[in-house]
């Protein structure tokens, strides 16, 4: 696969989207097209469109349910739903929510929106799998910020302690959260040694490198949970979003979508 | 032109900054959407940011509180008095301690977020705590009074804010703001609507046709929650033949149960209760929301000819 073009084309979608509904959060849905891109498109087994509920699939939670645009737009490349349904984000009565509702969405695995819950509920996956012994994994990405919640903490902790090596987190690390930069509204410390300190098995790569990040997919567990630090940009591929906090929920104008359109050369 | 009664709160809470130095605020990633960050940039040394974390910020206010500080706590309602719930009943609501919660992004006007922000439950959920006190504002205006109100009141207080731009209601902005005490905007002798929020504008729309049909229509902005005013709500039981009540919010618990709790063993008019139905929400503009919901003039109006 050629992953530059694809990861120009699902921005494109993420960016047409957005302004479509002039809501939602473009800064967030950005940074982690790569993560989402190695996990839906490298490494998770037993995805079948067809069969969205498939029981032996693995598992995906975006605990940042935020940046469900760019779970949407990969589900309808694969073939989940038309393309054509991307154009109804967060409208009355769309399938395509605001926040992922696996009730409505084929290919959505459990509902986030509310932070730090997905975390938890990826344990109850691992955990699941493990008591029913089934080899189907668990993956979930977070962000920096959410990571500040209480919750996360809890969930880490407890991953560890039921050795949980079928699970991965992996942190969409772009510093950045709603008020301002992680540093400026609640320090995260050494995330990384962090989770070493919680008991899992720690790896840390470019965010937007797709080879990078699937090299840490595959990595071994050491029979525990794994974490993959993510190093990314919010905003990345949009010259004027990268970096700034205030692209966080902030809707586009239509200059502004032109400009950023253009950048994704598709 | 309208604003927010977000911006109202953060306009307001600003202001009583710099009238009482005891305030501090806490927010939780959020002062940029509750619209904190008006303390926030004036009195940076007095405004916390807690991050992503509502329950040990709700705790934390509570220490606050313990050495005679009065925290002004805010963020979105369905992570305040949700995730936060039990921090703000055992920690605070239990000691009776001095904090204020001013919770804004509550019911469906939330918009396109979706079911998972859209608090339609949070008034219940602040109500059923005994200290707490519940105010839900309909306008800027009156949010200004709500929020000056609860620093002026001794221990936990609610101010239940929303998203959306909404107009001042200049009928209601002419007559007293009395803490636990209904305001009357427009009298009426067939049937009374009873509202809170931005139902009350609905309301005044839903009395006007009524009028034009020769039924007199009563107009009450129970702003109030708890303690509510069950004084005025028993003078029009036995007063006209038919009450609604409408909230932003669930039918269980909200508005309409508190209205229903004093009605209870009472005679007189028929009551119906006009809230969101036992659901969640989802994404969809407010407008387009409240119709979907039925929380419409034309329901009211229809509710009432019903029992008429
Ligand atoms: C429990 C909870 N509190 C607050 C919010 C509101 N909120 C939505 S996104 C966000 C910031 C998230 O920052 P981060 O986790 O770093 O996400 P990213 O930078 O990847 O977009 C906040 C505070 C929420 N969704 N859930
Ligand atoms: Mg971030």
């Amino acid at each position: 696969m050629d992953y530059e073009k694809k990861a120009k084309e699902i921005r494109a979608e993420i960016l047409k989207m957005l302004f479509a509904c002039q809501s939602g959060h473009p800064g967030g849905s950005l940074s982690c097209v790569e993560m989402l891109m190695a996990l839906y498109y490298d490494t998770m087994k037993g995805l079948d469109p067809k069969d969205p509920k498939n029981p032996e699939r693995d598992r995906f939670v975006l605990s940042k349910g935020h940046s469900c645009p760019t779970l949407y737009a990969i589900l309808a490349d694969l073939g989940y739903f038309p393309k054509s349904d991307l154009a109804s984000l967060r409208q009355l009565h769309s399938h395509l929510q605001g926040h992922p509702d696996c009730k409505k969405t084929p290919g959505v695995d459990v509902n986030t929106g509310s932070l730090g819950q997905g975390a938890s509920v990826s344990i109850g996956l691992a955990l699941g799998a493990k008591v029913q012994k089934k080899t189907w994994k668990t993956y979930a990405v977070l962000g920096d910020g959410e990571c500040q919640e209480g919750l996360v903490w809890e969930a880490a902790m407890s991953a560890a302690h039921y050795k949980l090596d079928n699970l991965t987190w992996m942190l969409d690390y772009n510093h950045l959260q709603i008020d301002g930069s992680n540093e400026e509204v609640m320090d995260l410390g050494d995330i990384n040694a962090k989770f070493k300190a919680f008991g899992w098995e720690v790896y840390d790569v470019d965010g937007h490198d797709i080879k990078a990040i699937d090299e840490a997919l595959q990595a071994p567990h050491n029979g525990k949970p794994k974490f993959i630090c993510c190093h990314t940009v919010k905003g990345k591929g949009v010259s004027f979003m990268e970096n700034q906090f205030g692209w966080h929920g902030s809707p586009m104008n239509k200059e502004q979508f032109e400009k950023a359109f253009a950048e994704q050369e598709v | 032109m309208g604003k927010s009664l977000r911006v109202a709160f953060g306009e307001t809470l600003a202001k009583l900054g710099e009238e009482n130095e005891n305030i501090v605020a806490l927010d939780a990633d959020l002062a940029n959407a509750t619209q904190s960050k008006y303390f926030k940039e004036k009195f940076p040394e007095r405004f916390f940011d807690m991050g992503i974390a509502e329950a040990n910020m709700v705790d934390t206010a509570a220490g606050l509180a313990h050495v005679g500080l009065t925290p002004f706590v805010s963020t979105f309602a369905l992570f305040g008095a949700g995730r936060a719930y039990e921090e703000i009943r055992n920690s605070v609501a239990y000691e009776n301690l001095n904090v204020k919660f001013a919770f804004s992004h509550s019911g469906l006007s939330v918009g396109e977020d979706g079911g998972s922000h859209q608090s339609v439950e949070d008034i219940a959920l602040m109500r059923v705590m005994p200290n707490m006190r519940v105010i839900v504002p309909a306008d800027p205006k009156e949010t200004e009074k709500a929020v000056r109100c609860a620093a002026a009141l001794d221990g936990p207080v609610y101010v239940r804010v929303g998203r959306p731009v909404v107009e001042d209601i200049p009928e209601l902005d002419e007559k007293p703001f009395e803490f636990g005490k209904a305001t009357v905007i427009k009298d009426g002798t067939d049937a009374a609507i009873i509202a809170c929020g931005l139902m009350v504008p609905i309301a005044l729309e839903a009395a006007k046709t009524l009028e034009a049909e020769g039924i007199s229509t009563a107009v009450i902005n129970m702003h109030t929650i708890k303690p509510i005013d069950a004084e005025t709500i028993l003078k029009y039981n036995s007063k006209v033949k038919a009450m609604v009540s409408m909230e932003e919010h669930s039918v269980i618990g909200g508005l309409g149960s508190a209205v229903a709790e004093v009605l209870a063993g009472n005679a007189g008019a028929k009551f119906s209760i006009i809230g969101i139905n036992d659901l969640f929400g989802q994404s969809g503009k407010p407008d387009n929301l409240f119709a979907e919901y039925g929380l419409t003039a034309e329901h009211a109006v229809e509710e009432i000819k019903k029992m008429l």
